[in-house]
Order: C-alpha cells, then structure tokens, then sequence
C-alpha cells in the first residue's frame, strides 16, 4: 500500500457515499459528469493515444442507443445483451472506416473530415428509416426493473455510470502499460518512425479505433436509457460529437485521468449555467463560454489542466511513474 | 422520367454549384496560404447573413446591397479571430489546430443563436419570389443574380491575387512563408487579411444565399461541410479547383434529388467525399501529392 493507493481508496470511498447526502438534482449533474468522463475516455482512446482526431464519434453513441432501443422494443431484448450487439455493430462501422482511414493514407485533416462523414451519413440515413422512428426519433418505453436497465430516481444510475467510470479508468490504464498502449503513442509521436522500428501501426489504429468505437457505444445505450428519448439529430449531431471532445481536452489529451477531471471541471460548469442562463432567455451562452474555454486551454496549457492538479497533489502523490 | 424536370434541375444545380464555389474559395484561400482548415467557416457565413438580415429589417436594404456591408463585417471578424487565436497555433500539431477553430464555430453559432433566437427567417426581398421562363425551365431570378454575381466576386478575388500588392504578398507568403519574411513581408499582417479576405468571400457567399433559403443559427455547420467537399473535389488550396468542384457539387445533389428525397442529397455529397479522398486525395483538378 502505497499513498498513491491510499489517496485513490478515499476518493472511491467518498464517491461511492456521497449518495447519502446528495438530492436528485445534484445526482443528476454526478451523473452526468461520470457519462461524460466515460465517453471522453473513449474518445481519448483513439484520439488522445494515437493521434487520430475523431469529430464524429457521437456516431457510435448513437449506434449504441438506436440498437438497444430497437432490440428491446421490438424484441423484447434486454439492453444489457442489447449494448453488446450495438457495441460489435459500432466496432464494424468504426473498422470500415479505419481500414478506409488508415490503409489509404488518409490522415490529419482529412480524416478528421472522414469521420464527420460517416456521422452525418448515418444520421441522414437513420431520418429516413421508418422503423427507427425517423426524423421525430423515438421514445423509450419506460418499464423499470434491473433486466430492462430502467429504474426510478437516480441512485441506481449514479452507481452504474460511476461503476462506467471506473471499469474505462480501468481499461485504459492496462492498456496504457500494454504494449499496444505504447505502441499507440509511438505512433501519436511519430507514425512513419515507429512503423520504421517494427510496429504494425496499422493493426494498432485498428484496435484503437475498435476499442474506442466499442465503449463510446455502450455509452449510447446508458443514454437512451436515462434520457428515454432518441432523436437522430441529437445523437449523431456534430453538437454532441463537439461536445464530448471538450472534456478531455481542457483535462489533458492522451492522459488517464485527463477526462475525468475536464468532466469534473466543465459539467457541473454546463449544468448550472445551462439552468441559469436558459431562464434568462440567454440560451446558448454556455456554449460560447466553453467554446472560450477550450480555445483559451489550447493557447495556453496545451498539456491540459490535468499538469495542475497533479501539481497540486504532488505531495500527497509523490513522483508519478505513469508519464 | 421528365426531361423538363431534369434540365430544371441541372440548370438550378449549375447556379446554386457557383456560390457554393465562393464559399469554397474562401476555405480554400485560407488553406492555401496558411495550411489551417477553417472549421467555422459555414459559422461566418451565418454571421454575415445575419447582418445583411439585420440591414434588411432595420433599413429595409436589400441584400444586394448590403453585400459589401456584410462582407466587411466578417472581413474584420476574420482578421480579428486570425490575429488573436489563429496566427498563434500555426506551429501546433494538426491536431490541436482543428480544436480551437471547432470551437470557434461553436462560438459564432451560439452567438447567433444568442442574439437572433432559434428561430427560422426568411426576409421576403424584391426579388425573392420572381421567376424568369426560358423556354419550358423556370428560373429564380435571386438564384440566377446570386450565380452571375458569385462567379463575378470570384474573378475579382483572382485580380486581386493576380494584380495588386497585397495579392502578391499573399501569394509570396503562400508559396514560401520564409521567403516572404526575408524580402519584408509582415507576414502576420498579411496572413491576418488573408484569412480576413477568406471570410469576407464566404460572407459574401451567405449574403447571396439569404433570399434563397431560410436564416437560422445552426446551419452553419451545414455549409462548413459543404465548403469541405468542394474544395477536397477541387484540391486543396487549389482556387479554380473550388470554383469548379462548387458546380460539380451544386449539380449532383440537384440531379440527386430526382432519384433521392431531397433531405438525403447530403448523404449523396458525403459519399462523394469519401470516394474522392481515397482515390484521389489530390482533388480532381491537383497534380500528383
């Protein structure tokens, strides 16, 4: 037991009371803080270890959401087998346009462009599909019990989308010490050099892109779960793909707990001034103020806020190896 | 099939393909010079369109007229966002050049969405519900005055490029960033009226669509894609390649429409996209990469 284990066994144990004190309201915002914690580490996967930016990855939320919500409605399956199937159909779409991505050299900018292709295709192709409940979306039945992954109130969603949370940090750090994970860097730092030296960069972009194309989508299918509404232009929107990419940016790019801080920092931050400034007819200003926010992140702590709490809890911390 | 339909639909693809060349030709000056995707392009647009709206309502003017105004507004909205935020991250990683222009574009959009509300606006203008007939085809004459006028703003940015110090400059600076700085160049400057020209071109752009389609804050986002496709048609960077990849464009989602319902063009125009980049990333129009 180091003071690193112990500092991370408080922080669990407070996480895991702080239940017992909060109102509805205030899990609410936990709970989203922990969805977009997960869903920026996701995306962290692909783009903050190899470098391959991805402005479309609300794509594979809303893969995830329309699966589970198709299978459960019309076949009466249960979400959780539900967001395994959505979870191999979002890894199949994410490997067709890696393969495309990553064997014909499409890099940088235009993949970039790439992957917002694919989610506005499927977007436009999901509008038209009358099953899918087409431009008006759908509405999830509401039936509460653990098999339909519905419930009332919001304490069994704090406890599942921390446990979301914590199952990525989990993840992400064996990838990290995996020598896929280094492999990932390597290329991040310098594709053609690593190539050079032995890797196969492009199974290694092909893993990523999997990986993280497979939890975003698990993702989805807590959503459609907890919000019980799904609507083409919401879920596999450029607003939410833009969103969802802030997090772990303003926390820090390519680092384990990047996301989780920026999701600690910037949801509180969007939930309350949302509420507050929605009342005074100033809709949309939150935006501008995180727009702000990132652009000031990216001039002046490109490394992400993540430099300085871990500044600030270096005594409690000591040197950390995970650099 | 009729063939009436069919050249109507061509001839209004033609027309609507040469503002979508301005628009464009913005993204792609930008590009050329520079080396930065402009991710909120479609957003400045939005911004002179709401402009030259505003004009309209205030003072009554006309769009046509307003254009200049318009395009000036977003001429220094340009040099200001390539002054403050852009000239400083033309070093960084690709990577981090997308994000903070992504975020101004959220920026712009939320602003719009600020002070005009969410609501769809179109200004019924002189001209917007006159049609002209040439023989069986039926023409919008605001459609026909935006193409004629598009394709004009667009020879007189390549005079401009082509003639004046200041286009000189921005060729120099394009062509060898170096170079330019040792012969005297404010490169800074110049990059800022660039990327300020750039906009100016895309508001311009905007202003002429303003009688064609309803006014809101977020289809923006729609035309900065849009902008993306044409040039990667055309190539990047490559000026007569976004001209050209703009009536491409305009004329397959309008023929598209007869075999499509017409919200599923873009899936046309999308597919366009990807096939382009992997067999001809270069543009149709570029040489070898």
């Amino acid at each position: 037991m180091t003071r690193r284990h112990v500092f991370f066994a408080a922080v669990l144990l407070v996480l895991l009371a702080l239940p017992l004190f909060l109102d509805k309201y205030a899990l609410g915002i936990f709970v989203m803080i922990f969805f977009y914690a997960y869903v920026g580490q996701s995306w962290n996967v692909l783009t903050g270890y190899t470098g391959h930016i991805s402005l479309g990855h609300a794509l594979y939320i809303g893969i995830g959401a329309y699966a589970t919500t198709f299978l459960a409605q019309t076949f009466g399956i249960t979400p959780w087998i539900g967001m395994l199937v959505g979870g191999i159909a979002a890894v199949l779409i994410a490997l067709f346009l890696g393969f495309l991505g990553f064997r014909f050299g499409i890099r940088g900018v235009y993949f970039v462009i790439m992957t917002i292709a694919f989610a506005e295709i499927t977007r436009l192709i999901v509008s038209h599909v009358e099953a899918l409940g087409s431009f008006s979306g759908i509405f999830v039945d509401f039936n509460p019990s653990f098999w339909n992954f519905q419930f009332r109130g919001n304490l069994p969603y704090y406890y599942i989308s921390l446990g979301f949370m914590l199952a990525s940090l989990v993840a992400v750090h064996l990838i990290e010490i995996s020598k896929l994970g280094r492999f990932m860097v390597a290329i991040r730092e310098d594709e053609e050099a690593a190539q050079a030296l032995g890797v196969d960069t492009f199974r290694c972009n092909m893993f990523a892109i999997a990986i993280s194309a497979f939890m975003t989508s698990l993702a989805g299918a807590f959503y459609a779960n907890y919000i019980y509404y799904l609507h083409p232009n919401s879920l596999f929107g450029m607003a939410l793909s833009i969103e969802l990419i802030l997090r772990p940016i303003v926390g820090g790019l390519g680092t384990l707990f990047g996301p989780v801080i920026g999701s600690f920092i910037l949801t509180p931050l969007s939930e309350i001034s949302r509420a507050y400034f929605s009342k005074g007819g100033l809709e949309g200003l939150h935006l501008i103020l995180y727009g702000i926010l990132a652009i000031l992140v990216v001039l002046f702590m490109p490394k992400g806020i993540i430099v300085y709490v871990k500044r600030a809890l270096h005594p409690i911390l000591g040197t950390t190896n995970a650099e | 099939m009729d063939p009436h339909l069919a050249l109507q639909l061509i001839i209004q693809g033609i027309l609507l393909g040469g503002i979508y060349g301005l628009i464009a030709l913005g993204l792609s000056l930008i590009f050329g010079v520079m080396g930065v995707i402009n991710f909120a392009h479609g957003q400045m647009m939005v911004m002179a369109m709401y402009v030259s709206y505003w004009l309209f309502i205030l003072l009554s003017l006309d769009p046509y007229l307003s254009l200049v105004g318009a395009a000036a507004a977003v001429f220094v909205l340009g040099y200001l966002i390539q002054a403050t935020v852009v000239n400083r991250i033309l070093d960084y990683p690709e990577a981090m050049q997308v994000l903070p222009l992504v975020a101004m574009g959220l920026i712009l959009e939320n602003m719009a969405l600020l002070f005009w509300g969410p609501d769809h606006r179109s200004p019924q203008t002189a001209l917007s519900l006159q049609t002209l007939w040439v023989g069986p085809v039926m023409i919008d004459v605001s459609r026909l005055i935006a193409f004629v006028l598009a394709i004009a703003i667009t020879i007189l940015i390549f005079i401009f490029l082509k003639k004046t110090n200041i286009g000189k400059c921005i060729r120099a600076a394009a062509d060898n960033r170096t170079g330019a700085i040792l012969v005297g160049i404010d490169v800074d400057r110049i990059y800022n009226t660039s990327f300020a020209l750039g906009a100016a071109t895309t508001g311009a752009a905007g202003v002429l669509l303003l009688p064609l389609m309803p006014l809101s804050p977020h289809m923006g986002h729609d035309f900065t894609l849009t902008a993306f496709i044409v040039v990667i048609l055309g190539g990047m960077g490559n000026l007569i390649g976004a001209l050209v990849g703009g009536l491409i464009l305009g004329l397959a989602e309008s023929v598209a429409t007869l075999f499509l319902p017409a919200t599923l063009k873009q899936v046309v125009s999308f597919s366009l996209l990807v096939v382009i980049m992997l067999f001809r990333p270069q543009g149709l129009f570029g040489g070898k990469k």
